[in-house]
């Protein structure tokens, strides 16, 4: 589990390398949607990557990444809410975020906020290079080949815009998956086109939200697959509602669920039955 | 100097407003330098490897490329054939043995008396069949006929009649569209062009109606290449 | 006056939505133009190499914009043509009628122009009882049902064959009504037939330009039809309508972009016609125009050099951001409600006739990226959408509630233990109320989520409180 292996909870969780006896501390970026709604991805992430041989911290002062203030045009609360962010991270030799929507933001959009401000461009730079999607981070830095777990059955995998286009985000989960063992992994049609999340757009233009998803949700079901798997929770949340308003008998899970072998609990929008 | 028609108020406001914009004067002289470099040099970019082949690869991906287009394509070994060469394809494609061309040197050195095809001259005013027409040169890389307008050629030719059988000598066949900037330029000088340079790539098409593709739109639905050489 | 619906934007995509035409109209862009695309970048390899070399061309054109407009002025100029400069969309259209009033025009056929749109030159010409003729087959059929183009390179793809045909049966009253139209062919042979009497008649042509060559004094159209051709080489007087980024600077230049062209708009290495024209006819010349003229328009292009928005004049109209936009191919062209839609619509749009009235178009994006992913020019679509939005915003244009809902979010987002506390309540109060079935098929506030979907209920204790309970546990077994 994962409560074994964290770090004490110092002021700002600090630790250096020698500390942590050579392996390298992760501060891990939960996400708001992990965060509020499905924490069980949080742990898995971390098991993940103390699988993955680094030390897991969890800053107490995060909250979000501030994508919703930035995608709607507040700037200034975008880097206010970034400067805390970027604080909060410092002592970490990595920041993992299990979204690649919030990684995106993180990693390739924070230069963005401090252009003209030479101080805090350079820890923002700093920070960004040091930030990654969480599979990213486990198969790119880590070199992590293959995942313990199992899991019956057959998945498909939607490929999230953000991860895909902004962090590259698209072998990784497919390779890790295939370790899976007896995992059948489909390959979804369009995978890689939107499921119409995108973030406050779906509740602002819901009647055209509504046809994307309505289209990934049939290429979904013509997969053939048990369960959908994704590496955003707000793709995932977004599916998922469809798939079960339409009376669809997928699961939907957060990848991190299925190779971190903890895809037992309830899958999204589910019970316990 | 244009903008005597009344726009030369319009013109300085243009061009005033992008200076502003782009914080620039008229007068920099790097700026110019560069721009007279550039216009000068005319610098190649980025050439695609697929068109630098020797004569025969290239005449082979021509004429790949044109008839993946749906253009067909022939090859008579000299000129002289030509004409039984069109002969063959009117008669094929029921056409009329009447074509119409215009002055061009090679084309009309050619013994039409051999065949019974009538053959008129000058542009084309809509009524005829059969345009031919003699290519400048051709690129391979893309599968592309250059045609220049003039009286030995006039442009009518390749859009009016319903059928354009166009020659090329083997030879003028380049690899990349740069080979026959340097061509046009050797023969109308640098920075002119002729009235017209048609780049044709096959017959005229259109998927305008619930994307389905259909030839013949409004230029030929035909386009014959005979290769010479 | 033709229509600008871009404020009823919401309104439109409702309708389009509906309208079972436009959906199976639309089920062809889906996939063709992708497929087709995706297939011609992968058979050259050097395509990503010429992308990024036609940006830089651009950009170094885009720098020195007003040298290379004087330079290529002066090469037409000296090839016996004429420029005209407008800086307005009714100074363009005021020089064009008094081009064709000049030369007793009565008809007037045109190659696909989008600029011809944007300053509504039809109108104007019939205005004055100068009668236009689409000659593009798609802008042909639309102007047949007086309907603007909703796509900027396939002007008729809203449209179905089945509604081709009831168009020209309704409008082409001088033929048999019995005849039989249910094949496309049959279609395109009486569009042809009917436009080349047309195109043989007209006294003046206009067509757009794709890009104004500097080193030659030469205007460039692609087409595949070949009616571009025919407009501008039969009639006595051709007119090239066409903005001032239109300037490339050399033939080499516009062959790298060429080849990035037709690639990223359908597929094609080349379109069947890609012609270059340099001024009126010459002495020896049997055929061509007797007077050329270039009306160059501003229209608000030079305020986006120098500002954030200046990458959007690399735009080629390619139309590949369209064909890939999740967006587009759900609602199709005519809701964003004017001249341009998708994402480079949603970009230019708010710029030429205002954020206030186009504001919709930047904020119905996903910003899925997939725009920005496949266009020839490399323009950052998404990012300039964004600042769009960062305009509103701080001009206060974005609905009051929203607003609102944000500014909480982001007034408890920089308060960390606040946004716990409050986020913890909210969640348990989910949790608890969701806890029997899971998901919520109604929730208030959340009207916009829930009309068409789920919505997922929360765990009911957040991580954060989940991961402090667990760091407390650890501590007492430790202690």
């Amino acid at each position: 589990m994962a409560d074994n292996a964290t770090t004490p909870a110092k002021a700002g969780g600090a630790t250096t390398l020698a500390e942590t006896g050579g392996r390298p501390s992760v501060g891990l970026f939960v996400t708001c949607l992990v965060d509020l709604f499905r924490p069980s991805v949080g742990f898995a992430a971390i098991k993940l990557i103390e699988a993955a041989g680094c030390r897991v911290s969890v800053p107490a002062s995060q909250t979000c990444c501030g994508q919703p203030a930035y995608n709607s045009g507040d700037r200034k609360d975008t880097r206010a809410i970034a400067e805390n962010v970027i604080a909060t991270f410092e002592p970490y030799d990595y920041v993992v975020a299990p979204s690649g929507s919030c990684g995106g933001m993180l990693k390739t959009h924070y230069a963005d906020l401090f252009e003209g401000d030479e101080a805090w461009s350079a820890r923002a730079a700093a920070f960004s290079a040091k930030t990654f999607e969480l599979v990213s981070f486990l198969v790119d830095v880590r070199g992590m080949t293959h995942v313990d777990a199992s899991f019956a059955g057959s998945v498909t995998y939607h490929d999230a815009c953000s991860g895909l286009r902004e962090l590259g985000v698209k072998n990784q989960p497919r390779r890790l998956l295939k370790s899976v063992e007896g995992l059948k992994l489909i390959e979804l049609k369009d995978a890689d086109v939107c499921c119409g999340f995108g973030g406050t757009f779906c509740v602002k233009y819901p009647d055209i939200s509504n046809a994307i998803v309505g289209r990934k949700a049939e290429a979904i079901v013509a997969s053939g697959a048990d369960t959908l798997l994704a590496g955003d929770l707000g793709c995932l949340m977004n599916m998922a509602g469809k798939l079960q308003r339409e009376g669809k008998p997928v699961h939907t899970r957060h990848v991190a669920e299925v190779l971190a072998g903890m895809a037992d609990e309830p899958a999204i929008g589910e019970v316990e039955r | 100097m244009s903008g005597r028609d009344g726009t030369i108020g319009a013109r300085a406001a243009i061009l005033g407003k992008i200076r502003r914009q782009l914080g620039v004067t008229a007068e920099d002289p790097k700026r110019n330098a560069a721009v007279d470099a550039r216009l000068t040099r005319a610098p190649k970019g980025v050439v695609p490897a697929r068109g630098q082949l020797d004569a025969a690869g290239r005449i082979a991906l021509f004429t790949e490329k044109m008839e993946k287009a749906s253009a067909s394509v022939a090859r008579v070994t000299n000129v002289e054939a030509i004409p039984t060469a069109v002969a063959e394809y009117l008669r094929a494609h029921n056409l009329p043995a009447a074509v119409r061309m215009g002055e061009d040197a090679l084309l009309n050195a050619l013994p039409w008396q051999k065949t019974s095809i009538e053959v008129s001259h000058g542009a084309s005013e809509g009524s005829d069949a059969v345009g031919l027409s003699h290519a400048v040169a051709a690129v391979a890389e893309s599968g592309t006929l250059v045609l220049t307008s003039g009286a030995d050629n006039p442009t009518t030719l390749n859009f009016l009649p319903a059928t354009h059988i166009v020659a090329v000598e083997a030879a003028a066949i380049a690899g990349d569209f740069e080979a026959v900037w340097a061509q046009l330029r050797k023969r109308y000088g640098k920075g002119v062009l002729p009235r017209t340079v048609n780049m044709v790539s096959g017959p005229s098409r259109s998927a305008d109606i619930e994307q389905k593709l259909q030839l013949g739109a409004h230029g030929p639905k035909d386009l014959h290449v005979i290769i010479v050489g | 006056m033709v229509a600008i619906t871009s404020p009823q934007f919401k309104a439109n995509a409702k309708a389009a939505l509906a309208d079972p035409n436009l959906q199976q109209a639309l089920t062809h862009v889906r996939h063709n133009f992708i497929e087709r695309r995706a297939a011609s970048a992968v058979a050259l390899p050097e395509f990503e190499a010429l992308r990024d070399s036609s940006r830089d061309i651009k950009n170094h054109t885009l720098a020195n914009l007003d040298l290379y407009l004087e330079a290529y002025e002066e090469k037409v100029t000296e090839a016996g043509g004429h420029v005209h400069y407008a800086e307005t969309g009714e100074e363009a259209r005021d020089l064009i009628l008094s081009i064709c009033r000049k030369a007793g025009a009565r008809t007037v056929t045109k190659g696909k122009t989008m600029i011809g749109e944007e300053i509504e030159i039809n109108e104007h010409l019939e205005a004055a009882g100068i009668e236009p003729i689409e000659t593009d087959l798609g802008e042909y059929i639309i102007q047949l049902r007086h309907e603007p183009p909703s796509h900027i390179i396939a002007p008729a793809v809203h449209l179905t064959q089945k509604q081709v045909e009831d168009d020209f049966r309704r409008a082409h009253t001088h033929l048999d009504p019995n005849r039989d139209l249910s094949e496309a062919r049959e279609l395109l042979a009486e569009a042809r037939g009917i436009l080349r009497q047309r195109f043989l008649e007209a006294d003046v042509g206009i067509t757009g330009a794709n890009f104004l060559i500097a080193e030659t004094g030469t205007s460039v159209i692609v087409t595949n039809e070949g009616n571009g051709d025919l407009t501008q080489i039969l009639p006595r007087v051709h007119i090239v309508l066409a903005s001032i980024e239109k300037v490339v600077p050399t033939l080499e230049d516009v062959s790298q972009i060429l080849r990035v062209l037709a690639r990223s708009a359908t597929g094609q290495e080349m379109s069947t016609y890609t012609t270059f024209s340099t001024g009126p006819r010459r002495r020896d010349d049997p055929d061509g125009p007797d007077e050329y003229h270039v009306v160059i328009l501003d229209n608000g292009r030079s305020e986006m050099l120098g500002s954030q928005f200046q990458d959007m004049l690399r735009c080629i109209r390619c139309a590949a951001c369209l064909n890939h936009c999740p967006v587009y191919q759900e609602i199709g062209g005519h809701a964003y409600g004017w001249v341009y839609p998708g994402p480079m619509g949603a970009v230019l749009t708010p710029k030429l006739i205002g954020v206030d009235k186009a504001g919709n178009l930047p904020n119905a994006s996903t910003f899925c990226g997939r725009c920005e992913a496949v266009c020839p020019m490399r323009i950052p679509l998404p990012n300039m959408m964004r600042h769009w939005r960062e305009r509103e915003f701080e001009r206060h244009l974005q609905p009051a509630t929203y607003r609102t809902g944000l500014g909480v979010w982001a007034f408890l987002a920089r308060r960390p233990r606040l946004y716990q506390f409050a986020t913890g309540i909210a969640m348990r109060v989910l949790g608890n109320l969701g806890h029997r079935r899971g998901r919520f098929r109604a929730l208030p506030l959340a009207g916009g989520w829930t009309k068409y979907r789920d919505l997922p209920a929360p765990a009911g204790k957040t991580f954060q409180e989940q991961w402090k309970e667990k760091q407390r546990a650890l501590k007492g077994r430790e202690a």
